[in-house]
């Protein structure tokens, strides 16, 4: 479903995603971990063409995001890591908007309207407008945008990041009935071990814009011989760390990939 | 400031000036608020809204010409509060019927001025540098549209100038409506205004559909 070969991108002089690859197979669930600037948003605005590559190719069901970026459009839905509501509309016609757009026929919109934000608690503020909202308040109502449509492959970029735990849960359960039932692929980033063991299928770890191991929570844990994926996290990333440095002291050439 | 040029301007022989002012502050009103609501972009872009419109399953020009249509239909309705307010302040248009035409030039100014605005917004990322667009680029052309003075008899490099700059077209186009004498003729000035709404529209979906974030 998802396809990403050598992909890097440069910002000028700083390389913020350094010739990564992997795929993502077709109603996958995929968690993508990573400590902060590793380069995980920076891939996913690639893959939803939101921002071109400079090297390297993307297929995304099927379609390059440069090329075909429309097809690329109407396959995927995605919740941001930062905000992305109009502040000016209320909840319920940020919902209302979001379903024209992707061209959700009125009559399930309403329905999914209406559950979506019975779901998250704000139902006796869906006509206050979004910029009188809490920071909580605007994040489930971010969610529950996210989850309006239900495309092929649906981007979570740390969606439960500032999400309280009953939400994060009511979340999780729609997604794994997506994944379930249309057999969503879903994508998501996530700082919460736990989340990513508990959910994904298979784990991609990220560190300095470089994949530094992929599996499943088990493998990873194997392959560090650590008991949770907490301390395998924390075993790659300080290893890679490590052996980045060494490489590059005594060697002078930059670190690659290693497990 | 009609009312204070008015005397020079009658002892030089071209009339009443607030008749002849009044098409020019419509104009200016109508590029203001245009070339601010296109760039208003940046703010969709640092409010975060704008990516959820990227990522939409929607081709990039149409939501160019969406916001753009949008933006242009606010800053017309501002050029007719203007143009009514002149009404109120002893601004007789030659005919009451040209009102309708009018409206419609004032229309296009507003487009050609979104796109403008839109093309900037999509270049910057910030708005640090909107003053600088103010003082370097709506000031001049306003100043520079013959918004407040004829446009005959002019400096050839002014009159070169003045031809060079867009909204010299719908002023006069304006002033060819309501007042009845122009200096382009109504047809050059729309058919002018036209072409470069069209070319700026093209040129502003070209950069919407580039912005990266």
């Amino acid at each position: 479903m998802i396809e990403v070969k050598n992909l890097t991108k440069k910002f000028g002089d700083f390389t913020a995603v350094d010739d990564i690859s992997f795929d993502v197979k077709n109603g996958e669930i995929f968690a993508f971990l990573g400590p902060n600037g590793a380069g995980k948003s920076t891939t996913i605005k690639m893959l939803t063409t939101l921002l071109s590559q400079t090297s390297g190719k993307i297929k995304l069901n099927g379609y390059d995001p440069k090329t075909d970026s429309d097809a690329v459009r109407r396959s995927f839905g995605i919740v941001f890591q930062d905000p992305s509501l109009d502040d000016e509309l209320t909840a319920w016609e940020n919902m209302e908007f979001h379903g024209a757009l992707y061209d959700i026929p009125k009559k399930v919109r309403r329905e999914r309207i209406e559950k979506l934000i019975g779901f998250v608690d704000l139902t006796d503020r869906k006509n206050s407008l979004v910029k009188e909202f809490s920071g909580g308040m605007k994040r489930r109502l971010e969610i529950a945008r996210g989850l309006l449509h239900h495309p092929k492959i649906m981007f979570l970029d740390e969606p439960t990041l500032g999400l309280d735990p009953q939400t994060r849960n009511h979340m999780w359960e729609y997604l794994s009935g997506l994944n379930k039932t249309e057999g969503t692929t879903v994508f998501f980033t996530t700082h919460y071990m736990e989340e990513a063991e508990r959910i994904a299928q298979r784990i991609a770890i990220i560190d300095h814009g470089k994949i530094i191991a992929i599996g499943t929570a088990d493998d990873l844990k194997q392959k560090t011989g650590t008991s949770s994926l907490e301390d395998a996290f924390l075993a790659l990333t300080v290893f890679y760390w490590l052996w980045g440095t060494v490489l590059v002291l005594f060697f002078k050439e930059p670190a690659r990939g290693i497990i | 400031m009609g009312y204070g040029f008015g005397s020079v301007f009658q002892r030089a022989g071209e009339g009443d000036y607030i008749e002849f002012l009044a098409p020019g502050i419509i104009g200016m009103s109508i590029i203001f608020t245009a070339v601010f609501s296109g760039i208003e972009v940046i703010w969709d872009r640092q409010f975060g809204f704008l990516k959820e419109m990227l990522a939409a399953p929607i081709p990039r020009h149409s939501i160019m010409i969406g916001r753009t249509l949008g933006g242009a239909t606010v800053a017309t309705i501002q050029g007719l509060i203007v143009m009514l307010i002149s009404f109120v302040l002893g601004f007789h248009p030659a005919s009451w019927l040209a009102v309708f035409p009018a409206v419609l030039v004032m229309f296009l100014i507003a487009l050609l001025f979104t796109s403008v605005g839109t093309i900037i917004g999509s270049l910057l990322s910030d708005m640090q540098g909107f003053q600088l667009i103010m003082n370097f680029l709506v000031m001049p052309l306003f100043f520079l549209s013959g918004a407040l003075f004829p446009l005959e008899g002019l400096p050839k490099a002014l009159s070169v100038i003045t031809k060079l700059d867009p909204l010299s077209y719908g002023i006069d186009g304006l002033r060819e409506l309501l007042l009845g004498v122009g200096h382009y003729g109504i047809f050059i000035d729309i058919a002018a205004l036209s072409a470069i709404t069209f070319f700026f529209l093209m040129l502003g979906g070209y950069f919407f559909k580039r912005i990266q974030i």
